[in-house]
């Protein structure tokens, strides 16, 4: 959860990763965003998100996109 | 059939008395049938390329669903004898099953669109590289372009994605596909549906309902105020001002830019809010397109709030699958041992950017206009991606960001950029666009403008008058959005005033759109994309 807490903030230090919990809704995180932390997730944790995952309820807060790696990685 | 013409009114109101008529489980019926009325108007082979359309994605949609069953259907009832891997391995064995026949529907469906709206643009390059050589001309195929087969198709590609993603399970119905594919109100000028979007709503029983049937012809007339009052009167100035490149130029590019930019958002803004309003006076949702795109305050944001649904279609479709795929992480492997963390981290990002944008461009049209258009979105998208550490900089050193003038100058600007970019759809070819651009700050010629050339371009201070008047109120609406509907807020004032203001809107409308000499009712400009 550490390095994915690493990777959101670099994209946006301003945040507080911790209790958003609305980063689709609020457009906090954009496609550009997204596709970055695709990038680095793939990097970090060597897990491929698939495109259909790419939905709010998996990217709105740094909590569900870590269950999604915990899932992908299952 | 033109939405503002006396043909499709008649065929709105007939329609509309049926459908209320006729039992509710029949509508949706009666609603292809007119679909198919509506289009057989646009020519009967047309409707050929639509049912092949529509015949491909209901079959090999309804294959792939099959196979989705059967997998879940296996590995349910194997549960116990297969372990992690073996699970892994056979859905893996059955996706790239389904690809094979996802790959088939895009290539008949893609390839029906590429060849009928790219042959003669590929023949024209063609034949440019054959002129270096000397070598003799190839010869043009006449083709004509379906109705609305660029929106058609992309909404039937969009659904053949969907299903292979598993997003929803495939219609088992033709006749309803079919409607979902057809739906004569988007197919001059969009929006790109989703079909679990407006399938909530399309298939319904709808019973006549006061208020959502006065609130679709309330939409409707304002779609005709700003296409009959606005654009088609702006287009005449637009049109003198772009046809004749080596007279006007100078000034009159920057007042034929900034014209354009509201013969264009008229003019689609327009079309969309007489879709949506069609669609309502049926009880049909269909998803807005824009969200008052010109108070953006930076092209990626434009972007977002205009063409909605096609932004939301490439970036689902393309952006995402393309960035994410497995050439694209490994090239950003490589590239971040080799050019270390910050290009490995922009590499995927930038370069689908570009793709999409080249792809957007090619979308809207047949030419190198448009897709050198779609590139520069893409460069400006990502130079100011680029410039966001200034920006942040910026931003913490001087607190503007909230103040109205900061906002307005932001505002200013994105509209600016916007309407230089869309320069490349005015101009016949590439280099003119550029150097009519270019002549806006090497030929010094205001004075012609204040001198009353403005009268010249075919609108008098009459037409002036009116136009000042209609952008004001579009203005006003826009910023009145902001607080909510307001439609809503009409209904709750007294019926008489209610009326009157319809009656009133319909006199304008009818009074001082754009007909008669000199006019001519057009399509809508993004009819032809």
């Amino acid at each position: 959860m550490e390095a994915l807490l690493e990777i959101l903030e670099e994209l946006h230090p301003e945040i507080d990763f911790l209790t958003h919990e609305k980063l689709i809704d609020d457009k906090i995180l954009d496609s550009f965003d997204i596709i970055t932390l695709i990038t680095e997730i793939s990097e970090e944790y060597d897990v491929r998100i698939p495109v259909d995952e790419i939905a709010p309820q998996n990217f709105n807060s740094a909590q569900a996109l870590y269950a999604l790696i915990q899932r992908l990685l299952d | 059939m033109l939405f503002t013409s006396y043909s499709f009114i008649l065929f709105l109101a007939v329609l509309f008395v049926l459908y209320y008529l006729v039992p509710r489980k029949i509508q949706w019926l009666l609603l292809l049938a007119a679909n198919f009325v509506f289009y057989a108007f646009s020519g009967w082979d047309n409707l050929a390329f639509m049912l092949i359309t529509i015949l491909s994605i209901w079959l090999i949609g309804r294959h792939i669903g099959r196979l989705h069953q059967a997998r879940d259907q296996y590995l349910a009832e194997h549960k116990a004898d297969l372990n992690r891997e073996q699970r892994k391995a056979y859905r893996e064995a059955v996706k790239s099953r389904q690809l094979r026949w996802l790959l088939l529907a895009l290539f008949i469906n893609l390839g029906i669109l590429a060849v009928l709206k790219y042959t003669n643009f590929v023949i024209a390059n063609i034949n440019t590289i054959r002129g270096w050589f000397a070598a003799g001309e190839l010869s043009f195929v006449s083709l004509a372009l379906p109705m609305g087969i660029s929106f058609y198709i992309f909404q039937s590609v969009g659904y053949m994605i969907d299903v292979y993603r598993g997003k929803y399970p495939p219609e088992d119905n033709i006749l309803r596909l079919a409607l979902f594919v057809s739906f004569f109100p988007q197919l001059v000028q969009g929006p790109i549906s989703r079909f679990d979007d407006l399938s909530q709503t399309l298939f319904q029983e709808h019973s006549f309902d006061g208020r959502t049937v006065t609130y679709g012809l309330q939409r409707i007339l304002w779609g005709f105020f700003k296409k009959l009052v606005i654009a088609d009167r702006i287009l005449v100035g637009v049109n003198t001002i772009i046809r004749d490149p080596e007279h006007y130029t100078g000034i009159y590019v920057l007042v034929g830019m900034l014209f354009y930019a509201i013969q264009l958002y008229a003019d689609f803004t327009g079309g969309i809010d007489i879709t949506i309003g069609i669609a309502q006076t049926l009880g049909i949702k269909v998803k807005e397109n824009f969200d008052r795109p010109y108070f953006s305050k930076s092209i990626a944001e434009f972007w977002r709030r205009w063409h909605i649904t096609m932004g939301t279609w490439f970036r689902d479709y393309v952006f995402y699958p393309l960035s994410i795929s497995r050439p694209m992480l490994k090239l950003a492997k490589k590239s971040r041992t080799r050019f270390g963390d910050a290009v490995g981290k922009r590499v995927t990002v930038y370069l689908s950017t570009l793709i999409v944008w080249f792809t957007t461009g090619l979308w809207h049209g047949a030419s190198w206009n448009f897709i050198v258009w779609g590139l520069l979105n893409g460069v400006v998208i990502i130079l100011s991606q680029e410039l966001n550490p200034f920006y942040n900089w910026f931003h913490n050193r001087f607190s503007v960001r909230s103040s109205f003038f900061f906002r307005f100058f932001q505002i200013t600007r994105t509209l600016l950029l916007m309407s230089s970019l869309r320069i490349l759809d005015c101009y016949r070819d590439v280099g003119i666009s550029f150097r009519q651009f270019f002549s806006i700050f090497t030929t010094w010629n205001i004075r012609e403008l204040v001198g009353g050339q403005l009268l010249n371009i075919g609108l008098s201070v009459a037409d002036y008058l009116v136009l000042a008047f209609g952008v004001a109120l579009m203005i006003l609406v826009s910023l009145r959005q902001r607080r909510g509907s307001l439609r809503d807020a009409l209904q709750e004032r007294p019926a008489p005033l209610r009326y009157a203001l319809t009656i009133a809107a319909v006199i304008v409308v009818l009074v001082v759109g754009a007909y008669g000499i000199g006019y001519d009712s057009t399509q809508f400009i993004y009819n032809q994309f």
